[in-house]
């Protein structure tokens, strides 16, 4: 049994066909990664994933069962916790009280005040920005906010994370530390999927990729068959890498 | 050592209450006529006020559903006047308000922004206009007569409704739901993916505001004889709040209080002393405090402590 599983999923907008028919799983334990051209579907597919949109066709199970028409608080309480491509931090409240958010209302069971401080305080621990616990989370750096998001969204204490293109806009060496975070993730034993346009990041921590285009799945297998395909080349890689 | 300042932090502010329920309870055995009248109005709009932040205040979501709950509570009062006790009969207008705004919140609180603010807008209107049919079909009249309640028992009944509004948000406040009403005004979708379940914690929080609004209203409404749709139900009783609570500041509960017994008082001193400027003079003051106080009377008291502690932190 796939932890993640989609069958024909589709979601239009209007006339626009965002994504199509597409079928995709995910397994437990492994990092896929999700990559495409901008337009492609990406981030309309984990929308479907997590609920923020119902899909217009085609259903979603995740553990065996299905999810489709779940509410997204349902989905977070399952263990399929989000990032935002454009991050979505409650800007006002000390980064703590962000990440407290996830560890008292999105485990799925009911926790003290006291635990669900204390799971916040480790999360922030193993982002790496402790220093920065009571410091308003609008006033933190691109790259902390991200990772802000991520210890959030590691405080529901998923068993599948969404990571939604978490390296865009970050130098370097910002990217380094996100590609360690990724792995440090996956060593905790949690599943990812990752939207990216960071090439090297996605071909050196994926495990599988797989890669839309105007909505449809065009190719999918291990980064060195992708890398390799002369459609995904043509559509989105532009050259060989 | 922080959990520590934070309880005498707690019990501080819970001795500062207990303090100013015992001076304004015994206020009526030394004082009478027009202070205490005067304080059942300014309870009254603290109550509204307060009532109010508890729900717009952190989620930002504007409300101008207050005249609806605070009209149904006169129309509650007026209805079971003088078959039911006075207090059952505050009860009883705090429930219906609940219940209704139960409903009226699932409808609504799908909007966001603007829309909602109109939606409730309308409601009071539509809720005044439904009135008005069902009395002149059902009982052909216009208004109803309410029983009256001695000035003593109105004071009393404002005053410890103000109190138990006080106490619930101060309770909401610094529970869960506080925050989870905080994340809601920041970022709904976030919330929503955090694991909150958005519609059911505005939805309630939606009604327990409610719940003090109808209950003034039920109280208030003792101190006229009369009351039609017109009265009950008066787009004012929706604004003032709004405006006081921002004229006051938001950001902890003492702002609100504080915006309700200025507003109302400087409201009347303004309408004694200038009775045909009384409203440009008001709409003056208004516009100088939003454009030069955005934290409200308390922001800038706040703000001026600070300056002259020379740059260390106001308390909140």
């Amino acid at each position: 049994m796939h932890l993640l599983e989609g069958e024909g999923v589709s979601r239009n907008f209007g006339g626009l066909v965002a994504v199509a028919g597409v079928d995709f799983y995910v397994d437990q334990g492994e990092i896929l990664g999700l990559i495409g051209p901008n337009g492609a579907g990406k981030t309309t597919l984990f929308n479907l994933i997590s609920a923020a949109l119902p899909p217009s066709a085609g259903t979603i199970s995740y553990e065996g069962s299905p999810i489709t028409g779940l509410p997204p608080y349902k989905i977070c309480r399952l263990g399929i916790a989000r990032t935002f491509q454009t991050v979505k931090i409650f800007a006002h409240l000390p980064t703590v009280r962000n990440v407290m958010v996830g560890s008292l209302f999105g485990t799925g069971s009911r926790s003290s005040a006291t635990e669900a401080l204390r799971i916040a305080d480790e999360e922030l621990e193993f982002v790496e920005l402790s220093s920065l616990r009571d410091v308003p989370a609008g006033d933190l750096t691109l790259a902390s906010q991200k990772r802000l998001e991520v210890a959030r969204a590691l405080a529901t204490q998923p068993k599948l994370l969404l990571l939604d293109e978490i390296m865009a806009g970050l130098t370097r060496n910002e990217v380094e530390e996100a590609m360690d975070l990724i792995a440090r993730i996956r060593a905790r034993g949690i599943t990812v999927v990752m939207i990216e346009h960071v090439m090297h990041a996605i071909m050196g921590i994926c495990d599988r990729i797989i890669v839309l285009d105007f909505g449809v799945k065009i190719a999918e297998g291990t980064p060195a068959e992708v890398a390799a395909d002369k459609k995904v080349i043509e559509v989105y890689l532009g050259e060989e890498i | 050592m922080k959990a520590i300042q934070m309880t005498r932090d707690k019990s501080v502010t819970l001795g500062l209450l207990i303090v100013a329920f015992l001076i304004l309870a015994l206020l009526p055995q030394f004082t009478s006529g027009y202070l205490v009248t005067l304080l059942i109005d300014i309870l009254k709009f603290a109550v509204l006020t307060v009532a109010w932040v508890v729900f717009s205040g952190p989620t930002g979501y504007m409300s101008l559903a207050t005249a609806a709950f605070y009209g149904l509570g006169f129309y509650i009062a007026a209805v079971f006047s003088g078959t039911v006790p006075f207090p059952l009969l505050i009860m009883l207008a705090g429930a219906s308000a609940f219940v209704v705004a139960l409903g009226v919140g699932a409808l609504t609180l799908r909007l966001r922004g603007v829309y909602f603010a109109i939606f409730t807008f309308a409601l009071v209107l539509l809720v005044q206009n439904v009135v008005l049919e069902v009395e002149r079909v059902v009982t052909q009249t216009r208004g109803r007569f309410v029983e009256t309640v001695s000035t003593e028992g109105v004071y009393y009944a404002i005053l410890i409704v103000f109190f138990l509004t006080i106490l619930a948000a101060m309770l909401i406040r610094r529970s869960r739901y506080g925050l989870a009403l905080q994340s809601i005004g920041e970022y709904e979708e976030a919330a929503a993916h955090s694991g909150i379940n958005v519609v059911w914690t505005k939805v309630l929080t939606f009604a327990t505001s409610a719940v003090f609004m109808g209950m003034a209203g039920a109280i208030i409404a003792t101190r006229r004889t009369y009351i039609d749709p017109y009265i009950a139900f008066n787009l004012n009783t929706s604004f003032l709040p709004v405006l006081m609570a921002m004229f006051g500041g938001m950001g902890n509960l003492v702002g609100p209080v504080l915006g309700a017994a200025l507003f109302t008082y400087i409201g009347e001193i303004l309408l004694t002393r200038f009775p045909d400027l009384y409203m440009l003079i008001f709409g003056v003051v208004l516009i100088v405090s939003i454009l030069f106080m955005p934290n409200g009377v308390l922001g800038l008291a706040q703000g001026v402590w600070r300056k002259m502690r020379g740059g260390g932190h106001a308390p909140s």
